[in-house]
């Protein structure tokens, strides 16, 4: 039948395109959604940054863009990218299929390029007028002062030490965080507006609160007090607590000495921070002792082995029984029972040490705050909050290693993130309530034939002996080259990249292509719901779901 | 220009006149020498302007066709007998499609036996394809018709079909009068489709009809065949206008005008047919002939009004409906019925057996008598048939007729 | 050492990677003109919406696919011949054509033959800009329309004849066709008796035979690998003269395949060898498209039903070996493992 054409013959000969009045989408069971589904790596970061959609940023080369994404969540990218221990990369699917991504590489690429280019970020909240402050200029205190600065708040941070930065200075040594970062980075929070009042070391937190006028409290005084275990030892001197060694590097114009043969005691890693600094300070031998196995010690494997390569020594299921008097410690020997407890076996051995260094773990002073009404204070010396990261008292908030969790700069940072939107919410009256989560990417909703196979970047190490005399950085950074390949290895799970699969397999043309940027929409007057769309996505962002029939 | 020339080289000499931009080849006898002359006109530069194929079938052959049609192409091809057949379903094809494809069909029996001398089996077996079949009873006819077979498929947009009988035309060397290329050029004008496939305008031709439509798009087959009854006699005049000649329109008469007895036939038997009718008369009453020019359409109504006075009509065929007798008998009957008149069937010239004045005479008087049965075969030999249908009877394992009325003929003669 | 490591580092750093979605529809790291034409908004839909095809429909696709690219190497200027079958029937029931090029659609058998003539009418009007494409299914091509196919190659006629292979008749009702492989059910060739479904050692590779037509251009491409299929065609519509593609296009209908894994299917079609993509000119095989991920021939029949009776009741080990054995003979013939697998873009 043709309208348009009135010599060609009847019903034989058709106008083009006529068939478009044939809407096929009448055969459907089942319709493609496309869906943002939660991709593992941002699901795992203690920091809640949306990783996926930095490394976007940084795979089309726009670094300042993919840092300005970052900076929405932390506030020290160049830091993070050094000191985290990066769960995004152990949730990565990418491992499946070859390598993860190397994400810890890539924000320190954008930390250091936003230090050497001198970006600030971006924000536009007016200003609150509400002031808010914060107790101890660690992590958790930095990020939360950032974030109420973002959200238009007054904040002043008190700290009680003389240089800010908490365990980013005493807990982790140089050479895997280098001092002119953190340097850097905290002083770029004080350029928003932050103000940082040092060697203020708070007594009486009502007190200074109201003297202040401050409307809420954030206290983030870390966990600083060395637990220790009883040695019986006749020259105390000979035995030395782990954060005191790593403060006393940061502070004192002399290291400390610590001699030529170190013990370490512990398995964290603190322990291995404080051997491997033994190592630097020229000690022959630094010996870690611990008494479980290597599997069972809390310290990052990763960190364990590049110990191992300077050679610090393991000598694990092992306890120190006591010192004598000519500084050898007595050590029993452990064995794993059934439940991977160690239990000690009877058997002895002595080791000969200049120095041992406890690194059993830190408790957190919380003699300030016993008088502070309402604050709760757990069995285990840590401080209780609610679901608000609030304690017992009106106003007042409490994060990082003071409050129940584990002890890691992102996890302080993250603390600082969410507290500062509760107290945000809370200086408005409000309840802060998080947005539900979307369904987890897992492997199985990817379709990784689109990927190409690419090994992980590995960083480019320092010569292995030039570490162990230095406290320069053991880890260089990766290039522009070698940072956009990394960010392009990025499976972008769950979430569209435009990629225009959905838009290219469809054999009925029932997907619309939008735009860049625009995504794409399923023609439900077309779509016959055969699901190539979603089997054929590489991303598992689109989900086939039920019509209602 | 006169020439002194074979029908077929006439023909192609006439195709080549009218400017065709695509003509297809294939070889079967007895078309064979028209398609040659194509090729050697295109290849000398006498005919430009033209893509000549050599496919490798008939079924190729109007396919290609089939595709240079619907892509604008003034489009031609030559075949016969078994081509035909094996073209068969594009044959339906370009005539459902509507495209004005000529194709000349050199007349030929069709095997088993193979045979390849002329009778009407083969353009018999398409004459529902939808197609117009134009017959020649000369060369010069078949010249004309193919110059007018161009203006009426492409004013209908219908496939033609120029019937002539293979070798008694296609291969006889007369004197014919060859147009000249503007007075062509005058009568035809440039081909201007109803239908053309281009990326300028797109659209969809072939599509799918179902029982919704399709009875609907016959019934524009057969309405297009009706128009043609109209438009031929149009071209027909106009062409003598042009030409100043007789050639095609829907059917020649001889002798009709108050004739009793009108012998109505197609092709080259029509001339012999005269020259028996006018021999007859010397001894009896006037015989009329008619010889029909177009086939397909059937000019039904246009027979009836001339034979409305004729009480007997005898159809001299050259093809046989085995079990049901004479083709255009069938045809014919239908046209008068209701006219007071019988109509009576003759089988002539079967796989290219000659026929003669002589035997025409015979049959006639005949006819004229009342003797002649319904259904007649032509010089039958009676013995032969009788013979192997006697064999036949007895039960014997007989193998091939064919090759069983050969050894007969070898051994009785033919009597 | 770790000087080593360096270096291998740097020379792998040379490879411009574009991990992201490297063989998508659309890789958007990538230039624009270097993308593929089904990623492109203003691709042509050479088929459109509204057509009667089955979900999931890998010819739809395929003939989508093919013509969208030959479109944008003829600047559209191209008139497609459709041979009878699934093709012709699910995108032209009068009232409606989903075709938006000039097509035609004739006779099962005679597709070379008429766009033989569409090219001929276009040469003769001196309009050679204007590209004859002839297309089928894997019946209209092997079978029914191989003469013409044959003739049209023989001429060198400046047609490309596209082959949409789906491995049987399916319009008809899935019967056998000189393209089904063996063991597989159809109608005509049922999954009974002792040795159920297709023979071994029928059958034609007309892809071969095309080669030995010593036509200008040869090429196997598959639903499942957009990029190499549509630079074939671009290849293909680069040059004059008889071109033949023959794309790997799988039917959920009459495979026993879901609808959602056309592609997939079509993927392990090719990674498992038994459809190898390779290319040739005049004669001659000159290219083949690697295996990235090979996988056991097991793996591609197992997704399909047509193929059930080779795992359920028990395992036929002899033929599965049989297949396997067709699959690496492929792989050596045209060198499928050979280590250059990273995508040329």
């Amino acid at each position: 039948m043709s309208a348009l054409h009135p010599t060609v013959p009847f019903a034989i000969t058709l106008d083009s395109a006529t068939s478009l009045q044939n809407k096929t989408g009448s055969w459907r069971t089942e319709r493609p959604m496309y869906v943002d589904r939660l991709p593992p790596c941002n699901n795992a970061c203690p920091a809640g940054e949306n990783i996926q959609a930095w490394l976007g940023f940084a795979e089309e080369g726009d670094y300042e863009a993919a840092w300005q994404q970052i900076m929405v969540d932390n506030p020290m990218p160049a830091i993070m990218g050094r000191a985290c221990y990066h769960p995004c990369e152990g949730a990565c699917n990418r491992k499946f299929i070859d390598t993860e991504v190397n994400i810890h590489a890539v924000e320190r690429f954008l930390g250091d390029e936003a230090i050497k280019q001198g970006w600030t970020p971006k924000w536009e909240t007016p200003d609150s007028g509400q002031k808010v402050l914060v107790i101890g200029a660690g992590p958790a205190g930095l990020s939360a002062a950032y974030h109420l600065r973002r959200m238009g708040h007054h904040v002043t941070i008190y700290e009680a030490g003389p240089v800010p930065g908490g365990m980013m200075r005493f807990g982790i040594p140089a050479y895997r965080l280098p001092r002119d970062v953190v340097t850097a980075e905290i002083a770029r929070i004080e350029n928003m507006g932050v103000e940082i009042v040092l060697n203020r070391k708070v007594e009486d937190i009502q007190a200074d609160m109201k003297a202040g006028g401050f409307d809420a409290c954030f206290l983030a005084i870390g966990a600083h007090l060395a637990k220790r275990v009883d040695i019986p030892a006749p020259d105390a001197s000979k035995i030395l607590d782990a954060v005191g060694v790593l403060r006393e590097m940061e502070t004192s114009e002399n290291p400390p000495m610590l001699g030529r043969r170190v013990v370490v005691y512990g398995g964290g890693n603190t322990a291995v921070d404080v051997a491997r600094t033994a190592k630097r300070l020229g000690a022959s031998e630094a010996i870690i002792v611990y008494r479980r196995n290597r599997e069972k010690m809390p310290a990052h494997d990763f960190e364990v082995q590049e110990a191992l390569d300077e050679g610090v020594v393991l000598n694990w299921l092992s306890t120190i029984k006591e010192m004598d008097d000519e500084g050898s410690f007595k050590v029993e020997k452990m064995a794993l029972d059934e439940e991977g407890y160690p239990q000690p076996t009877g058997e002895y051995e002595t080791i000969e040490a200049d120095t041992l260094v406890l690194a059993l773990g830190q408790n957190v002073d919380t003699s300030f705050v016993q008088t502070v009404p309402g604050v709760e204070i757990g069995s285990d010396g840590v401080i209780q909050v609610d679901r608000q990261m609030m304690t017992g008292f009106e106003g007042l908030f409490a994060g990082g290693d003071m409050v129940p969790a584990e002890r890691t700069v992102t996890v302080g940072i993250g603390h600082g993130k969410k507290a500062a939107r509760c107290i945000d919410a809370y200086l408005r009256g409000e309840t802060y309530e998080p947005l539900p989560k979307h369904e987890l990417a897992d492997f199985a909703k990817l379709n990784t034939w689109y990927y190409t196979d690419a090994p992980v970047t590995v960083q480019p190490t320092l010569d292995e002996v030039r570490r162990m005399t230095t406290f320069d950085e053991v880890h260089a950074g990766l290039d522009e080259t070698n940072a956009l390949y990394e960010a392009r290895r990025c499976l972008s799970c769950g979430n569209c990249f435009e990629c225009d699969n959905c838009y290219g397999v469809c054999p009925d043309n029932a997907v619309l292509k939008l735009g860049p940027g625009q995504g794409f929409k399923i023609d439900l007057d077309y779509c016959k719901g055969c699901g190539l769309c979603a089997a054929e996505c590489p991303c598992g962002a689109i989900k086939m779901v039920p019509e209602d029939i | 220009m006169l020439k002194q020339i074979e029908g077929s080289r006439a023909v192609a000499e006439a195709v080549a006149l009218c400017r065709p931009e695509v003509i297809c080849a294939y070889p079967i006898t007895p078309q064979t020498h028209i398609v040659e002359a194509c090729g050697e006109f295109v290849k000398t530069g006498q005919l430009q302007n033209c893509e000549y194929v050599n496919v490798e079938s008939e079924f190729a052959a109007l396919s290609v066709a089939i595709g240079a049609s619907a892509a604008g192409a003034r489009t031609y091809t030559a075949t016969a007998s078994q081509g035909l057949l094996f073209m068969a379903e594009a044959v339906y094809n370009a005539s459902g499609l509507g495209l004005p494809i000529v194709m000349t069909l050199g007349n030929r029996a069709i095997g088993a036996p193979i045979n390849i001398w002329n009778d009407h089996s083969d353009a018999m077996s398409m004459r529902d394809a939808g197609w117009i079949m134009l017959f020649a009873e000369t060369n010069q006819e078949a010249l004309d018709l193919h110059i007018q077979a161009f203006r009426l498929a492409e004013q209908l947009s219908c496939p033609i079909m120029v019937c002539m009988d293979g070798f008694i035309l296609t291969h006889a060397y007369e004197r014919l009068e060859i147009p000249d290329q503007a007075a062509v050029d005058a009568f035809l004008p440039p081909f201007v489709p109803r239908q053309a496939l281009d990326p300028a305008d797109p659209y969809s031709i072939g599509a799918m009809v179902g029982p919704e439509a399709f009875t609907e798009v016959r019934y524009l087959a057969h309405d297009k065949q009706l128009q043609a009854l109209e438009v031929i006699p149009e071209i027909h005049q106009s062409f003598k206008e042009q030409f100043g000649r007789e050639s095609g329109g829907l059917f020649h008469t001889y002798q009709v005008e108050g004739a009793a007895t009108v012998v109505v036939t197609m092709g080259s038997l029509a001339g012999t047919l005269k020259d028996a009718v006018d021999e007859l008369a010397q001894e009896g009453p006037q015989v009329g002939v008619i010889s029909l020019s177009c086939y397909r359409p059937f000019p039904r109504t246009e027979l009836r009004h001339a034979l409305e006075h004729a009480r007997r009509v005898i159809v001299v065929e050259k093809a046989v409906a085995p079990g049901a007798g004479g083709v255009v008998s069938m045809d014919l009957r239908m046209a008068l019925q209701g006219v007071d008149c019988y109509v009576k069937t003759v089988i002539a010239g079967l796989g290219g057996r000659p026929v003669t004045s002589p035997s025409l005479q015979s049959m006639l008087r005949r006819a004229l008598k009342g003797e002649l049965a319904d259904l007649h075969f032509l010089d039958l030999n009676r013995g032969m048939v009788d013979r192997e249908l006697a064999r036949q009877r007895r039960g014997i394992a007989t193998g091939p007729v064919a090759e069983n009325l050969l050894k007969d003929a070898a051994t009785h003669g033919a009597d | 050492m770790p000087q080593t490591k360096l270096d291998e580092l740097s020379d792998q750093q040379k490879v411009k990677f574009y991990q992201k979605g490297t063989f998508t529809v659309g890789n958007r790291l990538v230039d624009p003109d270097k993308r593929d034409v089904q990623a492109s908004q203003d691709r042509s839909n050479a088929i459109t919406s509204g057509h009667r095809a089955c979900q999931g429909c890998g010819e739809a696709l395929g003939a989508r696919f093919a013509l969208d690219a030959a479109m944008r190497a003829a600047d559209s200027k191209v008139i497609a011949v459709n041979a009878t079958g699934c093709l012709e029937v699910f995108s032209t029931p009068y009232p409606e054509t989903s075709w938006q090029l000039p097509w035609m659609h004739s006779l099962f058998g005679n597709a070379p033959a008429v766009a033989t003539g569409v090219q001929a009418a276009m040469r003769a009007k001196g309009r050679e800009d204007v590209r004859a494409i002839a297309q089928g299914g894997d019946g209209g091509t092997t079978d029914i329309g191989f003469g013409c196919l044959s003739g049209m190659f023989e001429r060198n006629d400046d047609v490309l004849y596209i082959c949409y292979d789906n491995e049987a008749y399916m319009n008809t009702g899935v019967q056998r066709s000189s393209a089904t492989p063996p063991t597989a059910r159809t109608a005509t060739t049922p999954a009974v008796g002792d040795a159920p479904g297709n023979v071994f050692g029928t059958g034609k590779n007309v892809p071969l035979i095309a080669l030995a037509h010593n036509i200008p251009y040869v090429a196997t491409a598959s639903v499942s690998n957009l990029h190499d299929l549509e630079a074939k065609v671009q290849k293909a519509m680069s040059l004059r003269g008889a071109r033949y593609l023959h794309i790997f296009v799988p039917c959920p209908l009459g495979w026993g395949s879901a609808a959602e894994d056309t592609i997939k299917v079509a993927r392990l079609a090719s990674e498992c060898g038994l459809f190898p993509l390779w290319e040739g000119e005049l004669g001659v095989v000159t290219g083949s498209d690697p295996i990235r991920k090979k996988v056991p021939v097991e793996d591609y029949l197992k997704t399909q039903k047509r193929f059930a009776h080779l795992f359920k009741p028990e395992r036929d080990e002899e033929r599965l070996a049989a297949l396997q054995r067709m699959a690496d003979h492929n792989i050596e013939r045209f060198d499928l493992l050979r280590e250059d697998k990273e995508p040329a873009i």
